[in-house]
C-alpha cells in the first residue's frame, strides 16, 4: 500500500519528532561530553583546564562506584520483581466478580498520582520514622522494638516506596491485558477439564507475556533515572547502602559542584542505560514484535 | 546627526530613569524554609510601608535544594535572584571570586559596627562586607532541669564531655523513650559533619595539617568518634543516622530527648509554644575536653546580593532592611523579644528586655568564644569552625558525612569509617591539586 | 455463556480485594487526615490522631505563607502545555511509523526511547547554561519545552501502538474515497484513535505534573509549579507533619481527581500495544 509518495510524506511527518529528539540528545549530551573532560568545578570559575580522561578515572574509582552499580541493579530488579509478581496477582483479584469493583480499582491506582517527593516525604516521616512513623507506634504497641527502616534496610525500603508508586501502572496495564483474555477459550478448556492452575499457565500466562514485557520496558526507563526517592529519605546512606548511578551523579554535580565529574558520571550513566536498554531490546523485543 | 543621536539617547536615558523612579521594582528573594525567615515573610507590612516602591517575590526552599539552586545560579550567572541567603561557609568563597555585590556603602543608621565582631569577621573578605547576618548562632547543650533534678544531678556552665557522658547514661530510660542525647547524625556537610567537626575541635582533632594533609588517622579524630559513637550508641534515640537539626528538634520538643548539644538558635524554640518542656530548659556552653577549645561552632545565616543584578539598590534597601535593629524591634513588638532572630547585634545583646530571654547571655557567650581563623588546638591553614572553607570542603564532607553516618548505623566499623574518610579527602585533595 | 460465580466466593474476593485496595490506598489517607490535625496531634499514636479534634489550621498556614493558586496555575499550564505540543508533534510520527513503516522504524522507536534514559542531573548544568542564554529561566516556555522533550517518546510509542490496531482497510477505503493525506489523518484516522489519544494526553499529564527535577531547577517564582510548593514544606525546623500533609494534599488532590473521573479513558488506552 505504501507508495513513493506516501513514503515521502510519512519520512516528513516523522522528521519533526525526529530532529527535535535529535536536537534534544546532541545538544545537551555534546556539552556533556565537553565539560566530562574538563577540569572545571563550578565554584572556581575561569580555572577550567583540559583534564583527559581524569574525570572518568575519578569517577570509576569512586569507592562508591561499584556499590553504587550494584545498588542501581537491585532498585531495578527489586521493584521490577515485586511490580509484576505483584500487579499480575492483584489483576487476576480484581478481574473476579465483586462488589465495588470501581472503587477498588480506584484505590489500587491512586498511588500513580502522587509526586515522587511527597510519596517519599510521606514514607518516611509518617510511616517509617522509627519513633513516630507509624510502623514504630504498631511495633510498640505489638510489644517489639521498632525498626529503624532508613538506616537498617535503607536500599530495601526506597525499593518498597517505588513499588508503592509504579505497582498501579503494572496492574493496570496487566489487568487490561487479563480482560481481553479470550473468554471462550478458557471456557471451552475448562469442560475439557483443564484445572485453575493449568489454565493460568497454559492460557493466561502465554497471553500476559506481551504486557508483561510493556511493564518492564517502560518501568526501566523510569526506575533508571529514580532519584528524589533517594534524596529525600536517605540521602544515599548510610555509607553508600542506597547510592544509585543517578544518586552519585547528582553528589558529584550537585553537593560537589564538580561539573567535570559530574558529566563523565552522566556519560558513564548513559553508556549504562544503553547497555541495558540493548540487552531489554534483545531479550524482550521480540515479543513485541508480531 | 550625531548630536541629534545623542539627545535622543539622553532622553530615553533620562526616562527610563524616570520610569524605573515610578514603577515598582520587584525583587526575587531566596531564603531557607527556618522559622526566623518564614516570619519575616509575614512581617513585610513594616518593609512596604517604609519601600512603596519595592515589591519582594520569595522563593523559599529547604536548605540543601535552596543551596544547590543558589550556587548553580551564581556560579552560572544566571540572575534568577537579587537576595540570597547564605552561610558563613560560602560567604567568603563566592566573596573572593567577585560574585557578590559589597555591602560596605550601607547607610550609617545601619550601624555595622554594631554586627557582632566574630560574625561580621565571618562575612568580610579583604575588608569588604559581602553578607548581611540575619540570625548568627553557635552551639551549645540544651538539657532538661526536670530530668537532671530527678537523676540528683547539676549541669555545669561550662561542661566537660565527661560530664555529658554521666548526664546522658543518668537520664536515658529507654522503656520510657527517653534517651540522654540526641547528637546530628544525619549524613551531610552542614549535618554530622558541622557537630563532629566542632566536637573533634575540642579533641584537638583537626582536618588538615598546615601542609593539607588530611587527618583522619591521627589519635584525636579516633577519640572523637569513639566517644560519640559510644554516646550515641548507648544513649542515643533510634534511628539517629536519619537525625540532623530539625528532627533532633522534634525529639527534643516532644520530651524524648535529655540532652541535646546543637545551634543556639533551636533555644527559642525548645522554649517556644510549640514545645511540650518549654519550660524545663537548662542551656549550658558545649563540652570540652580541658584542651583550651570548646566544641562549640559559628555559623550564620546571611543575606547577601549577586553580582550583576540590576536591582542592587533595591536588594540592598531590603537587605538593611531585614538586618537592621528596627526590624528586631518589629518582632519583639509582634512576637515577644524571645523569638527575635539572635546573635547578630551587640545592641540585642545589651537591650535589657532581651537579657531577660534565658538563653540569651549563653548564646552571647558560645559566640564569642568560637574562634574560625584558630578553631582547634594545633594550627590549621584553613579558616572555619565547623568548615573548612575551601570550595572543596562540600564535596569532601558530604562523602566523609555519609562514611560516619554508616558507622552510627552500624554498617562499618570505628576503624574502617575513619580509614575510609582518611582515603577519600585525600584522594580528593590530590585531585584538588592541595597535595602534590 | 453466562458464569456462576458463588456468593460465598464472591463475598470472599470481595472482602480480599478491599483490604488490598484500602492497604494501598492507606498512605493517601492518612495525609488527608493529618493535614486536618494540628502540628501536636498529628505526631501521636495513630489511635489517637484519630480521635483528636479536626482543623483547618494547618491549611490555613500553608495558605498564608504561599500562593497555592499560583503554583497551580503553572502546573497545569506546564503539563498541559508540554503534553499538547507532544501530541501535536507525536500524531504524525506514529501515523507514518505506524502505516508506512519501514525497515528503521522498529529501531527507531527504541531509539526514541533510549533518549529518555539519560539522567537529567547529569545535564544539569549545560541546560541551565543554555537556558541562561535564551532568556528561558523560569519561564514556563522553557519549562513546557523540555516536558515535551521528555515525554515525546512515551507519546509517539503510545500512539504508535494505538495506530498499529487500526486495521488498514479503513483508510485504504477513506483513500479511494479520494481522501488526501491530511483528511485521512483528520477525519478517519483521529476519530478512531481518539480513545487512544485520550488515555496518552492523560498519561502525560500526569507524567509532567509529577516531574519534580527540571520543574524545580530551572523556575524559582513566576514560573514555579507545585514541585516547588512542595520544596519549602520538606523538612522544617520544629513539627511540621501536619503542615506537611495539608501542603501534599493540596499538591497531589487535583490530579488525583482528575485520573479517578478519567480512569476509564486511561485504562482503555493505556496498553503499549500490550493487548493482542
Amino acid at each position: 500500500m505504501a507508495t513513493a509518495h506516501s513514503r515521502t510524506a510519512a519520512r516528513l511527518m516523522v522528521s519533526p519528532a525526529v530532529i527535535l529528539l535529535l536536537l534534544w540528545m546532541i545538544v545537551p549530551l555534546g556539552m556533556t561530553i565537553y565539560f566530562s573532560f574538563l577540569r572545571y568545578n563550578l565554584l572556581m570559575p575561569g580555572m577550567e583546564t583540559w583534564a583527559g580522561f581524569d574525570n572518568y578515572y575519578w569517577f570509576v574509582n569512586n569507592p562508591a562506584f561499584w556499590p553504587a552499580l550494584s545498588n542501581t541493579l537491585v532498585l531495578v530488579v527489586g521493584v521490577l520483581a515485586i511490580t509484576t509478581i505483584g500487579g499480575t496477582l492483584l489483576a487476576l483479584l480484581l478481574d473476579q466478580p465483586m462488589w465495588g469493583q470501581g472503587i477498588v480499582r480506584i484505590l489500587v491506582i491512586a498511588p500513580f498520582f502522587v509526586m515522587p517527593t511527597v510519596s517519599a516525604l510521606v514514607w518516611k516521616n509518617m510511616f517509617m520514622n522509627p519513633v513516630n512513623g507509624l510502623f514504630a507506634h504498631a511495633a510498640k504497641a505489638l510489644g517489639l522494638q521498632p525498626f529503624d527502616f532508613l538506616a537498617h534496610a535503607p536500599l530495601a525500603s526506597i525499593i518498597l516506596i517505588v513499588a508503592w508508586q509504579w505497582l498501579p501502572f503494572a496492574t493496570l496495564i496487566l489487568l487490561t491485558a487479563l480482560q481481553s483474555l479470550d473468554r471462550e477459550q478458557m471456557d471451552a478448556a475448562e469442560m475439557d477439564g483443564a484445572g485453575p492452575i493449568s489454565r493460568f499457565i497454559y492460557l493466561t500466562v502465554p497471553h500476559l507475556t506481551r504486557a508483561v514485557t510493556v511493564v518492564i520496558l517502560i518501568q526501566t526507563i523510569f526506575l533508571l533515572s529514580v532519584f528524589a526517592e533517594i534524596l529525600v529519605t536517605t540521602n544515599g546512606g548510610p555509607g553508600t547502602a542506597s547510592t544509585t548511578i543517578t544518586y552519585l551523579v547528582y553528589a558529584q554535580s550537585l553537593l560537589s559542584f564538580d561539573v567535570g565529574g559530574g558529566s563523565a558520571g552522566g556519560i558513564i550513566a548513559v553508556i549504562l542505560a544503553n547497555i541495558v536498554a540493548i540487552f531489554l531490546m534483545r531479550m524482550i523485543g521480540k515479543n513485541l514484535e508480531s | 546627526m550625531k548630536l541629534t543621536q545623542r539627545a535622543l539617547l539622553g532622553a530615553t536615558v533620562s526616562f527610563a530613569l524616570a520610569g524605573a523612579a515610578l514603577a515598582e521594582t520587584t525583587i526575587t528573594v531566596a531564603t531557607v524554609n527556618n522559622g526566623d525567615m518564614v516570619r519575616m515573610q509575614g512581617l513585610m507590612d513594616d518593609f512596604y510601608a517604609k519601600h512603596p516602591d519595592i515589591k519582594v517575590e520569595w522563593v523559599t526552599l529547604e536548605e540543601n535544594v535552596l543551596r544547590q539552586r543558589v550556587t548553580t545560579d551564581i556560579a552560572t550567572k544566571g540572575g534568577q535572584f537579587d537576595v540570597m541567603t547564605i552561610g558563613t561557609y560560602e560567604v567568603p568563597i563566592w566573596g573572593k571570586q567577585g560574585w557578590l555585590v559589597s555591602l560596605n556603602d550601607l547607610p550609617a543608621e545601619y550601624d555595622v559596627d554594631d554586627l557582632l565582631p566574630a560574625m561580621r569577621g565571618g562575612l568580610t573578605v579583604d575588608g569588604e562586607l559581602y553578607a548581611a547576618p540575619f540570625y548568627g548562632e553557635s552551639s551549645m547543650v540544651m538539657y532538661r532541669t526536670d530530668l537532671m533534678e530527678a537523676a540528683g544531678l547539676t549541669m555545669p556552665e561550662a561542661p566537660t564531655w565527661a560530664d555529658i557522658k554521666t548526664a546522658a547514661a543518668a537520664m536515658t530510660d529507654k522503656s520510657k523513650e527517653q534517651y540522654g542525647i540526641c547528637l546530628r547524625g544525619k549524613a551531610g556537610w552542614g549535618e554530622n559533619m558541622a557537630f563532629l567537626t566542632a566536637m573533634s575541635n575540642s579533641y584537638g582533632a583537626r582536618w588538615f595539617d598546615e601542609n593539607w594533609q588530611p587527618q583522619f588517622n591521627s589519635d584525636a579524630w579516633k577519640a572523637t568518634l569513639t566517644d560519640y559513637l559510644a554516646l550515641m550508641n548507648e544513649y542515643g534515640p533510634p534511628g539517629a543516622s536519619n537525625n540532623g537539626f530539625n528532627e533532633n528538634l522534634s525529639l527534643f520538643n516532644q520530651g524524648k530527648c535529655g540532652m541535646w548539644i546543637d545551634a543556639t538558635v533551636a533555644a527559642s524554640f525548645v522554649t517556644g509554644k510549640e514545645s511540650t518542656v518549654a519550660d524545663k530548659v537548662g542551656f549550658a556552653l558545649a563540652p570540652d575536653n580541658g584542651l583550651g577549645k570548646r566544641g562549640n561552632w559559628l555559623w550564620a545565616w546571611s543575606l547577601a546580593i549577586p553580582a550583576g543584578t540590576e536591582k542592587a539598590d533595591a536588594a540592598k534597601s531590603f537587605v538593611a532592611w531585614a538586618t537592621s535593629k528596627e526590624y528586631l524591634e518589629v518582632v519583639a513588638g509582634k512576637e515577644g523579644w524571645a523569638n527575635v532572630p539572635p546573635g547578630t547585634r551587640t545592641s540585642l545583646y545589651e537591650n535589657p528586655e532581651y537579657q531577660k530571654v534565658p538563653f540569651a547571655k549563653m548564646t552571647l557567650d558560645s559566640i564569642n568564644l568560637a574562634d574560625p581563623t584558630n578553631p582547634t588546638v594545633d594550627p590549621v591553614p584553613y579558616v572555619g569552625v565547623q568548615f573548612v572553607a575551601i570550595p572543596e570542603f562540600q564535596g569532601i564532607a558530604t562523602m566523609t558525612g555519609q562514611i560516619f553516618s554508616a558507622a552510627l548505623a552500624g554498617s562499618t566499623s570505628l576503624e574502617d569509617a575513619l580509614a575510609q574518610a582518611q582515603s577519600v579527602t585525600t584522594a580528593e585533595m590530590t585531585k584538588a591539586g592541595y597535595i602534590k | 455463556m453466562a458464569r456462576k460465580v458463588s456468593n460465598t466466593r464472591k463475598t470472599v474476593i470481595t472482602a480480599l480485594a478491599w483490604t488490598i485496595g484500602l492497604l494501598i490506598f492507606f498512605p493517601i489517607l492518612w495525609i488527608i487526615i493529618l493535614g486536618f490535625k494540628s502540628e501536636g496531634d498529628a505526631i501521636k499514636t495513630p489511635f489517637e490522631v484519630l480521635f483528636s479534634s479536626w482543623t483547618f489550621e494547618s491549611y490555613h498556614e500553608v495558605q498564608e505563607r504561599s500562593d497555592y493558586f499560583r503554583h497551580f496555575m503553572n502546573s497545569v499550564i506546564i503539563s498541559l502545555g508540554s503534553t499538547l505540543i507532544a501530541l501535536v508533534i507525536a500524531i504524525p510520527a506514529a501515523w507514518s511509523m505506524a502505516f508506512v513503516p519501514g525497515r528503521r522504524t522498529k529501531d527507531l522507536l527504541m531509539w526514541m526511547l533510549s533518549t529518555k534514559m539519560m539522567p537529567a542531573v547529569g545535564v544539569l548544568v549545560p541546560m541551565y547554561l543554555l537556558f541562561r542564554d535564551f532568556g528561558l529561566l523560569d519561564s514556563r516556555a522553557g519549562l513546557v519545552g523540555v516536558l515535551t522533550l521528555i515525554n515525546l517518546p512515551i507519546v509517539v510509542w503510545m500512539l504508535y501502538t494505538y495506530f498499529k490496531e487500526i486495521p488498514g482497510e479503513i483508510l485504504e477505503a477513506a483513500r479511494m474515497d479520494g481522501a488526501g493525506l491530511k483528511s485521512e489523518i483528520l477525519y478517519v484516522l483521529t476519530p478512531m484513535a481518539i480513545p487512544g489519544i485520550a488515555s496518552t494526553l492523560l498519561l502525560n499529564v500526569i507524567l509532567s505534573w509529577n516531574e519534580a527535577f527540571w520543574t524545580l531547577q530551572l523556575t524559582t517564582s513566576k514560573a514555579a509549579p507545585l514541585t516547588q510548593f512542595i520544596a519549602s514544606y520538606s523538612s522544617p525546623e520544629g513539627l511540621f507533619y501536619a503542615k506537611l500533609s495539608a501542603a501534599s494534599t493540596m499538591a497531589i488532590a487535583p490530579i488525583l481527581i482528575l485520573g479517578w473521573f478519567s480512569q476509564k479513558q486511561l485504562v482503555r488506552g493505556l496498553t503499549f500495544g500490550a493487548v493482542k
